[in-house]
Parts: C-alpha cells; sequence; structure tokens
C-alpha cells in the first residue's frame, strides 16, 4: 500500500506555511465593538433565570437584593445598634459593591461571548439568501431560493455565484473561493469525483467555469450554519471538568452558607453581634467568586482561541479532551514528512546504463500528474532523457491500490511501469523475467536513507529504482520533544516498509511508528491505545478516515476533506493543516491550567478576607489581635475585602481570555510553578491588595 | 438479594460474634484474672495486719489532718460518704469525676484562692489559703483537683514540703519521714514514661506503722 | 520539662516503629495472603462465617457493601438494645442497677454502634458488668471491625481492585487483628494492676476517719481497657474513663494506651502502601499527617506545661496545669495522651479535656473538624486518601490534564461525593445544631464554664458527635437527670449517625466508582501524588479546608479564650 496514501494525500494537504508563530489567525474582530456589546449584555444577564444558572453568582444577587432591603430599612431584622444614617450608608455601599460583583462576572462572560458572536455576525452576513438554479428530473432549471434546496437536489451554478448549499461536485471543474471559510484567498481547484476536491461548501464563491451540484445539506443545517452556532456558543453545554467543578464550587457555597447562617447565635452568645449586612459580607467575601465568575468565560475563551486557530471545534469537550490525550496518531505524509516526495536518484540494475533508465522512468511518468511523477519527470529530463515515442498514441495506467503501480503503454505495446518495488518484482515475474539480487541492495539503500524505493520495468526487463526522497517537516523533533515532555506519546502510521519508516521515525522523533499500515490500521491502533486508557487524537481527511475519526476522543477532520469524515471529527481545521493537532494539545491544557489556576487562586483568597472581617467584626470577643494587617475599623475591613472581591473579576479576566501561559513543561514542574503563582499568590495576594484599599478607604 | 437474605444474614453473624467477643473473650479474660492474677484482678486491695481490707494501693483517699500527709483536692472527696447519711448512693456504686473548671472560669480562682463573703453559703473556703495555714508550701498538684478525683499521689514536692507539719504533729524525724516518701514513690515505667508519685494512703499506712521517735 | 519531651519523643518512635509491621501485617490479612495465625485462625474463621451464613466470599458492589454494613449495625444495635434495656433482669449486676432513661439508652446504642463512645452516663452508676462487657464491649469488637472494613475496602477500591466482602472483613478485622492483640494486651494490664472480676464494690472505712467509707468500683476492666483503646473506642468503664486509677493505673499501661490508639490507624496509611505498592506514598502521606500530629502536640504541650498564669501568681511559682490531671500523668503524658485520643477518633480521656488551656481546647477542637491526624479507625485513612482525591481535584487541573489519582481520572461523581463527605457533614452536623442549642443557651445548653469556653463546649460536643470521637468538654450538663440530658441525647444521636453513616457510604460509593475506572498509564504529563511537593499541597488542602470551615468557630472559643486569658481576665 506504500504509495496509494501517498499518492492520494499529496494532494490534499499544503504545506505548512513556516514558523507557528507566522500563522495568521483569520478573521481578526474589533475589540472596541466587543466591549461595548459586553457591556450591554452583562446588564441583560442580571435577569435572574440567567443567573440561576450560576450558583456562586445567584447567592450573591440574592444577597445583593438582601442587602438593598436593609439599606431602606437598617431595622428591618431587628434593631440594630448605631446610627441609622450611617448604617443605611454602609448599607449602600455594599450593595453597589455587591451590584458590581455580579454585573463584573456578567461582563466578564459577555467578553469571552462576544468574540465568538463578532465571528458568528461575519459568518451570517455569507449566509445571505441566493437564487439557485436547481435542475429538475426532466432536465430542466427552475430558479428558487436557496433556502428552499433540500438534501439530494441537483442546482447548476456558475462563475462569480455564490454556492447555495453544501454540496458534492457532480460535473465539471472550477475553481472556488472558500476564503469566507477558510480565510484563505487561493481558489481550490473543485471537480468530480476524488474524494476530497468534489465537496463544497455553500457561502463559498465560484470564481471561474460551472459545477453541478448534489446538495448534501438540508437549510439551516449546512456547514456555516453549524460554524456559526459552535462560534456564538449557542450550544455550549458544561464540559465534564466543569461540571465537576461547579460542583465543587456549589459545595463550598453551601459550607458557607451554613457557616455564616449558624454564625448570629454563635456571635450573640459571646456578647458580639453582628449585622445581617456584614454577614452577607462575609458570606459573599467566602464563596468562591473569582472562579464562579470567571469560570463560564475561561470555557468560552477556550473554545474560541480554538477558532482563531482556524479550528472549529464542535464541543467544548472536545476542546478540553485535548488537554487529556496522551497518544497522537499522525500519517507520516503530509503531516511529519512534507506531502511531496520527490525523485532524488535513478539506480539502475541489470546492467542498464543512466540514461537508459531516465528514459524508461520519463515514459513511465509522462501521464503521472502527481507531485511524485512531476519530479520523476524532472529529474529524467535534467538527465537528458527524451521521450521517444508518440504520447498521443500511448495510453497511461492510473495507479490503483491493487496493483500499487502506474505506467504507460507504449505505442509499439510494450509496457513500462513504476511502483512498489514487491508490485514491479511480480509484474517482471509474471511477463517471465526475473529479478536480479542488486535490487535487493538498490531497494534496502534507498530504504535505509528513508526514502520511498519505487521499482522501475518496461515489460520483463527490470531497469532500475527510483529513490523518492521523503522530507521531514523542520522544527518537528522540537515539537515532539515538546510532547514527549508533556507526557503525549507520538505514533506515525505510513504505507511505507519497515526500514524506511524506521528512518522517517528517528528522524522526526516520533515514539513509535506502524509501517505498512492501511487506512483500516488507524482504527486499530486508536483502539489498542484506548484499551490501555490512553486519549487518542488523529486527523483525517478520507472518507476511509471517519470510523477512526469518531473513535479517536479528538479527531480532526481536514476541511479539505470529505463531508463524511468533517461529520465524524469532533473539530474541522479549516486550514487542513495536520500539524495543528500539537497546537490543539496546548490549548486544551492550557484551558484546564486556567481553570485550576484561577480556582485555586479563588480559594486561596479566603484566608486573607477572613483575616480581615472575622477579628474585625468581632472585635468585641477580644480577638482584635488577629486583625494582622491592621485595618481602620470593622466598616472599612468589610468594605475593603469586598471591593477586592469584586476588582479580581475583572483584573483577572484578560487571564481568563487569554489563558495561563502554558510551558512545556512536566506535570511536576507545572504544579510547582502554578501552585506558587496561584496558590502561595493567591494567599497573599489579597493580604496587600486589601491592606491598600484599606488605606485609600476614606473611611475612619 | 432479598430483604429476609440480608436481614437473617445480619442477625446471625451479630449472635456469632457477639458469643466470641462478647463472652468467650471476657470470660476468659476473668478466669485468667482471678486464677494467674487475682491481688490485681480484685482490685490491688491493702489489708492491715488483722487481714482487714483498709483501702486500694490504686486509689487514693482523702487526708486534710496535720497527722497524715494530705491528698489532693477531690470533687468526689475519693468516692467517700458517711455510710449513715447516703442519700446519694455513692457507697453502692462508687464514683469518680471531675471539676471540668475551664481556666477561663472564675469558679476556678475562687475555688483555690478563697471568696470571703458574709453570706456562710457563698463563702468558699480556698485550697491556697486552707494550705497556707497548715504551714504547707503550695505545690500545683495540691491546689488543682485531679482528674478521677481518686488520685492515689501527690507529687515527690508536695510530699516534702508536707514533711515538717507531720513530723512536728507525729514528732518523728524529718529524714525519716523522707525516707518514708522515698520508699512509697511509684517512680516512672522504666524511669522514662509518667511522673514520679507518692502514693499517699500506703504512705500514710507506713507511717501509722511507725513507732514515735522520742 | 526536658524529661517530658523525651517521654513525648520516645511515644512516637514506638508509634513509627511499630507502623510497618502492623502495617505490613494487615495488608497481608486483608489480601489474604499467609500470616502468623493461619493454622488456628483458618478453621475458625470458616467456622464462624458458616455459622453467620456466608457461604462464598463474593466480592460486593460498594452498595452490596454499604447495605450489608447498614444491616448487620442495625442488628447489633437491636441486640444492644435488648441488653441495655432489660439490664434490670440481666445477671453480673451486683449493685443492681435498673435501666437508665430511654434516651441515654439510645444515644448509648447510637454513639456505641457509631464507634463514638461519647457517654452521657457514669460508668459505675448507670450499667451494670453484663451491660458493659457483653453490650458495649460488643460494640468496641464490630463497631471498629466496622470501620477497618471501610477503610480496607475505600482502600481495595481506591487500588483498582473489588472492594471485598463486608462480613469476611468484618469477621477478620475481629479474629486477625482487634481479638488477638486485646488478649495480649488485656493480660499485660492485669499484670499492671487493672481489676477483672464480677466481684461488686469494696466498701472500706477511711484510714483517717472510720466514720467515713470509701467505695472501690470493680469490675472486668482490664480486657474491655485494652480494646477500648485499640478500636478507637473510648467508651470509659468508669465515669472518668482513663483518667480512673483502675481504667490507667502508671506509666505502663498509659504508655499502652496511647500506642494502642495510634497503631491501628497509624499502620492502615502504611497498609495502603502495601496493597498499592506505593510504600514511598505511604511513608508521605505518614510524614504529612506526623507533622501536623506534632505540631499540635507541641502547641498542647506548651500551653499545659506553662500552666494557668492567674493560678501561678498566686502559688508565686511557674507550675503546669494540673487541673483534672493526674499526677502519674503530669502534664506531658497527659497532653500527648489528649491530642492522641481525639485526633484518633478513640475518645479516651486521661485528664479532662475541659480543663485544657485554650492551646488545647484549640488542638482538640482542630483535630476533630479535621478527622485525619490519624483519624477513626479505619474511617480515618479513608477520610485521608479522599483528601488526597480532594487535593488532585482543586489544583491537578494545574497540570493541564484531568485530574487523576493513582491513574484514575476524578470527575463529577468523585468530586460529588469526597467534596461532600469531607466538607459538607461537618457544618451540617455541628455547626447547625450548635446554632440551634446556642440560641437557646437557657432551655438547651447546659453550658457550665461561661464565656467563649462555653461556646466550645457546645461545638465540640456535636463535632465530637459527629466526628465519631465521643470525647467532651466534661462540664456540659449533657446527661439525664439534667434538664438539658433529652436534648443533647437525641440532638447528639443525630450528629452521631449523620457523622458515621453518610460518610460511610459516600466512601463506599467512591472507591466503587474508582475500582471501576479504567486505569490511565502514567506519564511525565500525569500529576504524581508521591512526591514531596503534592503532599504539601494536600496538607495545605487539608489545613485551608478545616480552617475555612471552623475559623469563625474557632476564633470565638479557643481563641478568644486565650485573649481573654491573656488580658487577666
Amino acid at each position: 500500500m506504500a504509495s496509494s496514501h501517498s499518492n492520494g494525500s499529496s494532494r490534499r494537504f499544503k504545506v505548512p506555511r513556516g514558523p507557528r508563530g507566522d500563522r495568521k489567525h483569520t478573521r481578526k474582530v474589533s475589540m472596541a465593538g466587543i466591549y461595548q456589546r459586553a457591556i450591554k449584555d452583562a446588564f441583560v444577564k442580571l435577569d435572574p433565570r440567567t443567573v440561576v444558572k450560576n450558583p456562586v453568582m445567584f447567592i450573591v444577587w440574592m444577597g445583593t437584593i438582601v442587602t438593598a432591603a436593609v439599606t431602606i430599612n437598617p431595622n428591618l431584622f431587628g434593631l440594630v445598634p448605631g446610627d441609622e444614617s450611617n448604617e443605611r450608608w454602609f448599607n449602600g455601599l455594599i450593595t453597589l459593591i455587591l451590584f458590581l460583583t455580579v454585573l463584573f462576572a456578567n461582563f466578564a462572560e459577555a467578553v469571552a461571548e462576544g468574540r465568538g458572536k463578532a465571528q458568528a455576525d461575519s459568518l451570517r452576513s455569507t449566509r445571505s439568501d441566493t437564487t439557485a438554479r436547481k435542475v429538475l428530473a426532466d432536465g430542466t432549471v427552475q430558479e428558487v431560493s436557496s433556502t428552499a434546496l433540500r438534501r439530494g437536489d441537483l442546482v447548476k451554478v456558475v462563475a462569480g455565484e455564490m454556492i447555495p448549499a453544501d454540496g458534492e461536485v457532480t460535473e465539471g471543474m472550477a475553481s472556488v473561493d472558500e476564503s469566507a471559510i477558510t480565510g484563505e484567498s487561493a481558489p481550490v481547484l473543485k471537480q468530480p469525483g476524488t474524494d476530497i476536491a468534489s465537496s463544497v461548501t455553500g457561502g463559498t464563491r465560484i470564481i471561474s467555469d460551472q459545477l453541478m451540484l448534489r446538495i448534501t445539506a438540508d437549510p439551516g443545517q449546512g456547514f456555516i450554519d453549524r460554524m456559526i452556532a459552535l462560534v456564538e456558543g449557542a450550544e455550549r453545554t458544561k464540559t465534564p471538568n466543569e461540571i465537576a467543578l461547579t460542583v465543587l464550587l456549589a459545595v463550598l457555597t453551601q459550607v458557607f452558607l451554613i457557616v455564616v447562617a449558624t454564625m448570629p447565635p454563635l456571635a450573640s452568645y459571646v456578647q458580639s453581634p453582628t449585622t445581617v449586612a456584614i454577614l452577607i459580607s462575609l458570606l459573599v467575601a467566602l464563596i468562591p467568586t473569582t472562579i464562579g465568575g470567571l469560570l463560564s468565560a475561561i470555557g468560552i475563551a477556550g473554545m474560541d482561541r480554538v477558532a482563531q486557530f482556524n479550528v472549529i471545534a464542535t464541543s467544548g469537550r472536545a476542546v478540553e479532551a485535548c488537554g487529556d490525550v496522551s497518544t497522537l496518531v499522525l500519517d507520516k505524509t503530509g503531516t511529519i514528512t512534507l506531502g511531496n516526495r520527490l525523485a532524488d536518484e535513478f539506480i539502475p540494475v541489470n546492467g542498464h546504463s543512466m540514461p537508459e533508465v531516465a528514459t524508461a522512468a520519463l515514459a513511465a511518468s509522462v501521464f503521472d500528474t502527481t507531485p511524485e511523477g512531476r519530479s520523476i519527470v524532472q529529474l529524467a529530463e535534467k538527465l537528458g532523457a527524451t521521450l521517444s515515442f508518440d504520447q498521443t498514441k500511448a495510453e497511461g495506467i492510473e495507479f490503483s491500490a491493487r496493483t500499487r503501480m502506474s505506467g504507460t503503454d507504449l505505442p509499439d505495446g510494450e509496457e513500462v511501469r513504476k511502483g512498489a518495488v514487491d508490485a514491479i518484482r511480480g509484474f517482471v515475474r509474471s511477463r517471465g523475467g526475473n529479478t536480479p539480487p542488486e535490487l535487493d541492495a538498490a531497494y534496502e539503500r534507498v530504504s535505509k536513507l528513508g526514502g520511498t524505493p519505487l521499482g522501475l520495468c518496461r515489460g520483463n526487463d527490470l531497469y532500475g529504482v527510483i529513490y523518492l526522497k521523503d522530507i521531514v517537516k523542520p522544527g518537528l523533533r522540537e515539537r515532539f520533544d515538546q510532547l514527549r515532555r508533556m507526557g503525549v506519546r507520538t505514533i506515525m502510521l505510513t504505507g511505507d516498509n519497515r526500514i524506511t519508516a524506521s528512518v522517517i521515525a528517528q528522524e522526526a522523533g516520533v515514539d513509535d511508528f506502524i509501517a505498512e499500515a492501511t487506512p483500516e490500521n488507524k482504527i486499530e491502533v486508536i483502539r489498542s491505545e484506548q484499551a490501555k486508557g490512553r486519549l487518542v487524537a488523529m486527523t483525517g481527511d478520507g472518507t476511509n478516515d471517519a470510523p477512526a475519526l469518531a473513535q479517536a476522543n479528538v479527531g480532526v477532520a481536514m476541511n479539505s476533506g470529505t463531508q463524511a469524515a468533517k461529520e465524524a471529527a469532533n473539530m474541522v481545521d479549516l486550514d487542513s493543516d495536520p500539524t495543528k493537532l500539537i497546537d490543539l494539545v496546548t490549548i486544551g491544557k492550557q484551558l484546564l491550567i486556567t481553570r485550576g489556576a484561577l480556582t485555586t487562586f479563588s480559594i486561596a483568597n479566603d484566608i486573607a478576607k477572613y483575616f480581615a472581617i472575622i477579628p474585625t467584626i468581632f472585635a468585641a470577643a477580644g480577638i482584635g489581635a488577629l486583625n494582622v494587617m491592621g485595618l481602620k475599623s470593622p466598616q472599612s475591613a468589610v468594605l475593603s475585602a469586598l471591593i477586592y472581591n469584586a476588582l479580581i473579576i475583572p483584573a483577572l479576566i484578560p487571564l481568563a481570555l487569554k489563558g495561563v501561559q502554558f510551558r512545556p513543561l512536566t506535570a511536576d514542574q507545572l504544579l510547582q510553578r502554578n501552585i506558587l503563582i496561584y496558590g502561595v499568590g493567591g494567599v497573599v495576594a489579597p493580604f496587600v491588595a486589601i491592606k491598600l484599599i484599606d488605606l485609600l478607604l476614606p473611611l475612619a | 438479594m432479598s430483604l429476609t437474605v440480608e436481614a437473617t444474614k445480619a442477625i446471625r453473624s451479630t449472635l456469632v460474634l457477639w458469643v466470641l467477643v462478647a463472652l468467650i473473650y471476657p470470660l476468659l479474660m476473668i478466669v485468667i484474672g482471678q486464677v494467674v492474677f487475682p491481688y490485681q484482678a480484685n482490685g490491688s486491695l491493702l489489708k492491715n495486719a488483722q487481714g482487714q481490707v483498709v483501702g486500694s494501693a490504686l486509689i487514693g483517699q482523702p487526708f486534710g489532718s496535720d497527722r497524715y500527709f494530705n491528698s489532693r483536692p477531690s470533687t468526689t472527696s475519693y468516692s467517700t460518704a458517711d455510710p449513715k447519711k447516703d442519700e446519694a448512693g455513692i457507697l453502692k456504686t462508687g464514683v469518680s469525676g471531675a471539676s471540668n473548671l475551664a481556666p477561663s472560669n472564675p469558679a476556678l480562682l475562687e475555688r483555690i484562692q478563697g471568696v470571703t463573703d458574709p453570706d456562710p453559703s457563698k463563702s468558699i473556703e480556698g485550697d491556697l489559703p486552707r494550705l497556707k495555714a497548715a504551714g504547707i508550701q503550695p505545690t500545683a498538684d495540691l491546689v488543682y483537683t485531679s482528674g478521677s478525683s481518686l488520685d492515689p499521689h501527690i507529687t515527690p514536692a508536695a510530699a516534702s514540703a508536707q514533711i515538717a507539719r507531720v513530723a512536728k504533729t507525729r514528732r518523728l524525724q524529718p529524714n525519716q519521714l523522707a525516707d518514708l516518701i522515698a520508699q512509697n514513690t511509684d517512680g516512672r515505667f522504666l524511669g522514662i514514661f509518667g511522673e514520679p508519685g507518692v502514693n499517699v494512703l500506703k504512705l500514710n499506712l507506713a507511717l501509722d506503722a511507725l513507732k514515735p521517735a522520742s | 520539662m526536658l524529661q517530658g519531651w523525651i517521654q513525648i519523643a520516645l511515644t512516637i518512635l514506638i508509634v513509627v516503629a511499630i507502623t510497618p509491621f502492623l502495617g505490613e501485617y494487615m495488608a497481608r490479612v486483608y489480601l489474604g495472603k499467609p500470616t502468623v495465625l493461619d493454622s488456628v485462625l483458618n478453621p475458625l474463621e470458616r467456622s464462624l462465617l458458616t455459622l453467620m451464613g456466608v457461604r462464598s466470599r463474593s466480592e460486593m458492589t460498594g452498595w452490596q457493601y454499604a447495605r450489608a454494613l447498614l444491616f448487620s449495625n442495625l442488628a447489633m444495635s437491636v441486640l444492644l438494645a435488648l441488653i441495655l434495656f432489660g439490664q434490670g433482669w440481666l445477671p453480673f449486676n451486683p449493685t443492681g442497677l435498673s435501666s437508665p432513661s430511654w434516651d441515654t439508652n439510645l444515644h448509648t446504642i447510637i454513639s456505641f454502634i457509631t464507634n463514638t463512645n461519647q457517654q452521657h452516663y457514669s460508668g459505675e452508676t448507670t450499667y451494670g458488668y453484663f451491660a458493659q462487657f457483653a453490650g458495649l464491649g460488643f460494640m468496641f469488637f464490630v463497631s471498629a471491625g466496622t470501620g477497618l472494613a471501610v477503610g480496607i475496602a475505600f482502600i481495595r477500591g481506591l487500588t483498582g481492585k473489588p472492594l471485598g466482602n463486608f462480613y469476611v472483613d468484618l469477621t477478620q478485622s475481629i479474629t486477625r487483628i482487634l481479638l488477638p492483640i486485646s488478649i495480649v494486651g488485656a493480660i499485660i494490664f492485669m499484670v499492671a494492676g487493672m481489676p477483672e472480676t464480677l466481684a461488686g464494690p469494696v466498701v472500706v472505712p477511711t484510714l483517717e476517719d472510720p466514720n467515713i467509707s470509701q467505695a472501690i468500683a470493680l469490675g472486668p476492666v482490664a480486657h474491655f481497657e485494652i480494646v477500648k483503646e485499640l478500636g478507637e473506642n473510648g467508651g470509659g468503664f468508669y465515669a472518668i474513663n482513663s483518667a480512673h486509677p483502675f481504667e490507667n493505673p502508671n506509666g505502663l499501661t498509659n504508655l499502652i494506651e496511647i500506642i494502642s490508639m495510634m497503631a491501628i490507624p497509624a499502620s492502615l496509611i502504611y497498609t495502603y502502601g502495601a496493597i498499592a505498592e506505593n510504600r514511598k506514598q505511604a511513608w508521605l502521606v505518614y510524614g504529612m499527617v506526623m507533622v501536623i500530629f506534632v505540631g499540635f502536640v507541641v502547641i498542647t504541650e506548651i500551653g499545659e506545661a506553662n500552666g494557668n498564669a492567674a493560678v501561678n501568681a498566686l502559688l508565686g511559682s511557674p507550675s503546669p496545669n494540673l487541673e483534672g490531671k493526674e499526677v502519674r500523668f503530669g502534664w506531658a503524658q497527659s497532653a500527648l495522651y489528649t491530642v492522641v485520643t481525639t485526633g484518633t477518633m478513640t475518645g479516651a480521656v486521661n485528664s479532662l479535656i475541659d480543663s485544657y488551656m485554650p492551646t488545647g481546647g484549640f488542638v482538640t477542637l482542630s483535630n476533630l473538624f479535621l478527622q485525619i491526624i490519624w483519624g477513626g479507625q479505619g474511617t480515618g485513612t479513608a477520610y485521608l486518601f479522599a483528601y488526597l482525591i480532594l487535593a488532585v481535584f482543586a489544583t491537578g487541573l494545574m497540570v493541564g490534564r484531568t485530574p487523576e489519582f493513582l491513574g484514575r481520572k476524578i470527575e463529577k461523581r468523585e468530586v460529588v461525593l469526597a467534596s461532600f463527605l469531607l466538607l459538607l457533614v461537618h457544618p451540617l452536623f455541628v455547626l447547625i445544631p450548635s446554632a440551634i442549642t446556642l440560641g437557646f443557651p437557657d432551655q438547651l445548653a447546659g453550658i457550665s464554664n461561661p464565656g467563649f469556653h462555653g461556646l466550645g463546649q457546645v461545638v465540640y460536643e456535636y463535632a465530637s458527635a459527629t466526628a465519631n470521637n465521643g470525647s467532651g468538654w466534661e462540664g456540659l450538663a449533657d446527661s439525664q437527670p439534667a434538664p438539658t440530658g433529652l436534648w443533647w441525647n437525641l440532638s447528639a444521636s443525630v450528629s452521631l449517625l449523620g457523622g458515621r453513616y453518610i460518610p460511610i457510604i459516600c466512601l463506599l460509593l467512591l472507591a466503587d466508582g474508582m475500582s471501576r475506572k479504567q486505569p490511565v498509564p502514567m506519564t511525565v504529563g500525569t500529576l504524581r501524588t508521591d512526591t514531596v511537593l503534592f503532599t504539601g499541597i494536600t496538607a495545605g488542602v487539608v489545613l485551608i479546608m478545616g480552617a475555612l470551615t471552623f475559623f469563625p468557630v474557632l476564633a470565638l472559643s479557643p481563641i478568644a479564650e486565650a485573649f481573654q486569658l491573656a488580658k487577666g481576665g
């Protein structure tokens, strides 16, 4: 199967454009517009029906209502000692801060959603209704609205028109501008038959010639519609980790509810009573508002970061799973090596001279339009070979997976063939020829260089071996090293023989490889890795990749791939760049780290808040010495803690959106680093900040 | 598994284990105790020359007079009562107990230093004034009540502090008493674990057995 | 002073020295490997299990295990009820005691079946010998065995093994661990001076005043005492527990009692290591507990050794606080015993905690709140590893993977169960009833020490019930016939049950779920939980989670009391 896969895929994959950092992130949207809209949305989200979905913020919202009530009447829950107007003023401030806390949390979520919404808007603009030429069963053409098209309809599109819906090319050949989805301005050639080039997407524009399409998606279910829904977050469901974290936050919230609710009788018993407003302040300060307010923003931003890489994830779950991936299954061709193998050398055998071999190679490749074929022609011509027959009278023999060779039937009836060495050997034998031992030597030499040997024969006469050189993409070794340090194994799949595969594997630095693999092997590899408890990510594009994409925990389909592949996958890469899998792992990890870091930070903050509030409000119990920050007064202490509590949410929005900077370190190193920053930092930072706020507050 | 099967298993295992650990084990231990260690198993009882039981080597008794080395203050007066006026039934079962006074409880200081009040029912004698009146240099164990209220010991320092008083009353040589104290001091286990304590009952029994010096 | 610290250090060293041997032995027992007593115990266990009707030693699921546990505990409680309510008709009751009030019996039954042994009664004056050795003594074994079974089932589940069979685990815990050690211990205790008799009290005229008589309460104490400590039960034969000279006559018995309390929970951590084949992690976790434990010991010891400043001023010399302490134990062995008994959920006392300095109050309360400073029989170790799971979840995301413990993913179910049992049970069953009781201090509380300390008395009583410890700040009027006795008997019973069976069910379900998960292979990207770093983080999580829930209570009771004493008032 050696060349079957490579021949096919060489056309599918684009060469990545230089180092990752240079890669464009498409569809930059204006942040100013996003902020404006987010501010508006922050207020819309105050609707209790929305807030109730976030238990932590719901408690704050309820608290705001109660403090508002005691602002109006401070003695609502029993007579409060002290000056009433002072009390009212204090309660009013608490109410304001609590209200802002909810607002800030809403704002964080709205900002995170904003980018997706803007992106959705620009996508929506491409979806405007167009008129389509529907071809009826009797061959007549009827003009209908694109929204009236159904699965299975035939339509005709001509240059300059918008493709009305997702479809499959049945006739014609045309170039299509897909920049609306991919951001890639170079047009793509579409033609029927081939797996890949035959699928078109609604909303893209045909710029030359015309096509006949069979519609594959009903209105509203096309690729762009799904993309809009995804980037907008309409279908966003909580991911497993997010759910588990929400549970922990809910339990902590309940704990603090009990702690605060049981406090009045305890405080009264030791003659140190306190007010409802202060108790609510303490509750809000203690419940994990920071992470509670940012949790959904982190999740949305994670999906958005994926989108910025031009990858559409069907669910947050898939993004999260990226972080957990421990095995990457990668195709050699196009992913690890440059798609195009180039002919590097001819090795004559059987006593043939170099010009003879070059001439035969030229003859065998003249109908081969693949890059490999082109490179053989080029090499042969460079060696001075010329065509010795009338090309129009000769017949090209296409490569097939069964024969594993291609070639030309010459006008004189001679058969020139090139292909897998085994296949050529068999061909020669079947024609009554025999294979010289030099063939094996040449075969091995090429294999050991990591190249692909192609046999070349004319009838029963073996001419030699063509050395196709594989080129490992630059910079991959370092990236695989990084992955290894993060605990991710890489497995290379290739149709090449073992020797070639092992050489490439070593050169690229992958952990393991499967040689002489068929597409069906992919699913076996994935299953066996999963049986060992590993999460597997893979890329694919062909229809025969679909089962494996579905089986993998993270399946990334190339946008250039077939509809079947895109449907089976849980992510679609609009750039059709298989190496992007590596970035996705990083993004997934970053998402989880950000969530963990802010949770740790949020909980660690509580220590300082306790030390700010408890000693001051229970000063009557003689525990004023615990006021280690030396806060001015109970009122100032409570307000400082609450202001810190509110402000930390917007302060951390950038971190939540950008994600904690990810470094390819081992788990232990990461833990050490992050616990220092977010754990220890989370204990220390609020002590400093609350003290500062206390100093700045113009209170006695 | 059906409810009946489950319940039957639960009941049967309860009964089987009960016979093993609540009948066989204790009765076996009681037999071993009575046969092999009858002295300890029956309460380490001390007998006088007439063979009458006078107390237990492990349980303290109240001593407040100047003829004896005084024991620690006790909340139950060492499980004693006047047999004629034992309404509480203390002598029926024996009791133990403690003050449970917190260090922050004013009643603790009142008990130690005493309270003088015109109303005699509110007046408290106080351990400290009592000791000072008796000419005993107070030590912590003599003003704090014990845990069990049956503490058989006082610290060697508390015993030494009482030598002069007892020697004077009984007209004995102080060094004779110091020897007695040393003889009746229970040391630490292996010289390491626990604190040395002077067994007051044994000391006072030994005291009674002494002939006056003069 | 120095002598005291040496005793403490040596005692702890002995426990550490025992750990690997007892830990390895328990691992062998529960893994069904050959052990020394096989020739005697194999046939004995076979016949016991046959008599019980446990024919197959089939593995149970989490629910089946929990069901068997609940049914058997219910049956045992009914048997104890029959004995306690019927004690007027039962033998070996030389003082002719009749059954106490129904609520006292109810509280006692629940308290003993839950391995708590909170006692709202005085042993000498309430329960006769038969009720004690055949009723309460029975609970010593079966409640401890139940705890051990839970602990071992939890360890099995965590390490991916089937949970086991409850009846087999219960039986083996008794026949191979509790009973053999108890037989040896009882004999040593008899040698050391504990009574072991069915004869009634001895009444003697006192030496000083023959008109006054002393009653010396006797009883079958020695055999009762050893399993009281070993099984972390703590229910004293006498009112005053191990402060009573017959329950703890000297330095030897005191040493054995302390070691007995710590031996099983400490060694069980090692047993985990042996079963998980990760002894390094076991020692790390052990070290973490040890560091907190030693810290608590030091705090308590310093407080007691320095004594009460107000009293010292009267005495005119620096003296330890000996209120409620026995001379033979002094400050060092008393405070050590107290930290051990509250940390291990034994609840026996050799000195009265109510009379401790606020430092002791702080430590004893903290021990009850944390529940893992060695922790309860079996359950303490399970809590400890549940804390590890929580720490893995809370911080493990920071390495960029779904958190895993022992190669098993920590997901929603685990977080629900672990956070509920570790974080929510205590506030529910400690803070809420405390608030109710303190809301009506005159009608319900029966506080004996006023002010901040009194607040602690109430919270401590519920914390002790919920943590299944059983000790108390005993000045509290929690027993009949005090007017507050009924409230305490009933409300503490709720905390006892909630603090025992909800966590046990959570633990079993947690273990069950973990055992069914497909293990994920370890890579360098996996958070390693057997490192000093992670163990340190776990300690942080334990202390912060504990502190967050109970900081207000600690601040308003022992901390406020400490400031009050420091102010000299």
